[in-house]
């Protein structure tokens, strides 16, 4: 869902352009008071992993495709303000090195991604973990649901932006409507893959798992 | 930083790296969900070429590289230590932050 320069007009662009600007400055901060050295390496890992999976486009219908956004994902792993940093560095590389998104779209695209998929979504995790019962496999099923959800999150998020400074004259309810059927196919697989790799993570580090609470599980023994 | 964390650190590197060398070469080239709306309703024309579009790593080929798939591979690896080192410097940055705040709460 990378939008490239031309789609929105430069004021709106850069009135998201201010607002992810801000809320990344903020990450960082939040970021920085809880940040632990040795997590680093793992960090800049996680951040490679979206890129790579970022590049890995699936059929959802015919003549269409789709791929991992990962906000979710890095944040039930990280916490949502690593992972809009995550997700940060992913677009401005795309951006800047394989002309993928616009670079006067970068704001808009961090907006999207970064910030609504990322924070949205990880509240639908929330609310699905309070939900849902305890217990690790309920963790992958909130991760995958909001996984999902998120995605079409950030579809609207692209309706709000074309409704606001969308260049083209086309009906806002029409671009709404296409924009949330393609992308509810993409959000199963959305979902999909990121309850398979909370899942993975969670059988071998769950100590690694930001939004597992052992504390919330009931104790044995 | 610890053996468990290394372990993890090289496992992930080499899954990453698979992805974005070899399976990002048989990925769907079809258009994503927001092109396919784009097409769909009319405004795909309204797209315009970036400043980066003639980057040597445009649309995740390498400049020179005549095979598709080797291309694309290569700008998968590329990409992803370029993404691992600007995380990892961003995250030394928000290390800094917090020591300066430190530093002039102490003063």
């Amino acid at each position: 869902m990378h939008i490239p320069d031309g789609f929105i007009n430069v004021p709106t662009s850069a009135g998201f352009g201010a607002m992810s600007a801000a809320w990344v400055w903020y990450s960082l901060r939040r970021v920085g008071e809880f940040l632990d050295d040795r997590r680093i390496p793992l960090a800049g890992l996680l951040a490679a992993f979206v890129f790579a999976a970022q590049m890995i486009n699936f059929p959802v219908a015919a003549g269409t495709s789709g791929h991992l956004i990962g906000g979710v994902l890095a944040a039930v792993l990280a916490g949502p303000w690593m992972a809009s940093l995550v997700l940060a560095v992913v677009l401005v590389v795309q951006g800047i090195f394989f002309a993928d998104g616009g670079l006067s779209a970068i704001g808009l695209n961090v907006f999207n991604l970064g910030l609504v998929a990322v924070v949205g979504g990880y509240g639908v995790f929330l609310l699905a973990r309070r939900v849902l019962p305890a217990g690790k496999p309920m963790v992958v099923i909130a991760a995958g649901i909001a996984a999902g959800v998120s995605v079409i999150l950030a579809a609207l998020s692209f309706t709000l932006q074309f409704a606001i400074g969308g260049e083209a004259d086309v009906a806002v309810g029409t671009v709404a409507a296409a924009m949330v059927g393609v992308h509810s196919l993409i959000g199963a697989g959305e979902g999909l893959i990121t309850a398979m790799v909370i899942s993975a993570i969670l059988s071998s580090r769950p100590d690694l798992v930001y939004g597992y609470t052992p504390a919330m599980e009931p104790t044995h023994g | 930083m610890d053996r468990r964390n290394r372990a993890l650190l090289i496992a992930g590197l080499v899954v990453t790296a698979l992805l974005a060398g070899v399976v990002s070469t048989i990925a769907s080239s079809q258009p994503d969900g927001l092109e396919r709306v784009a097409i769909d309703e009319g405004f795909d024309d309204s797209a315009t070429d970036g400043a980066t579009s003639d980057s040597p790593l445009a649309d995740y080929a390498v400049e020179g590289v005549e095979n598709d798939r080797v291309g694309t591979g290569l700008a998968g690896i590329i990409g992803t230590v370029v993404t691992m080192a600007a995380m990892i410097g961003l995250l030394y940055g928000a290390r800094a932050l917090r020591r300066r705040d430190n530093t002039s709460a102490d003063a």
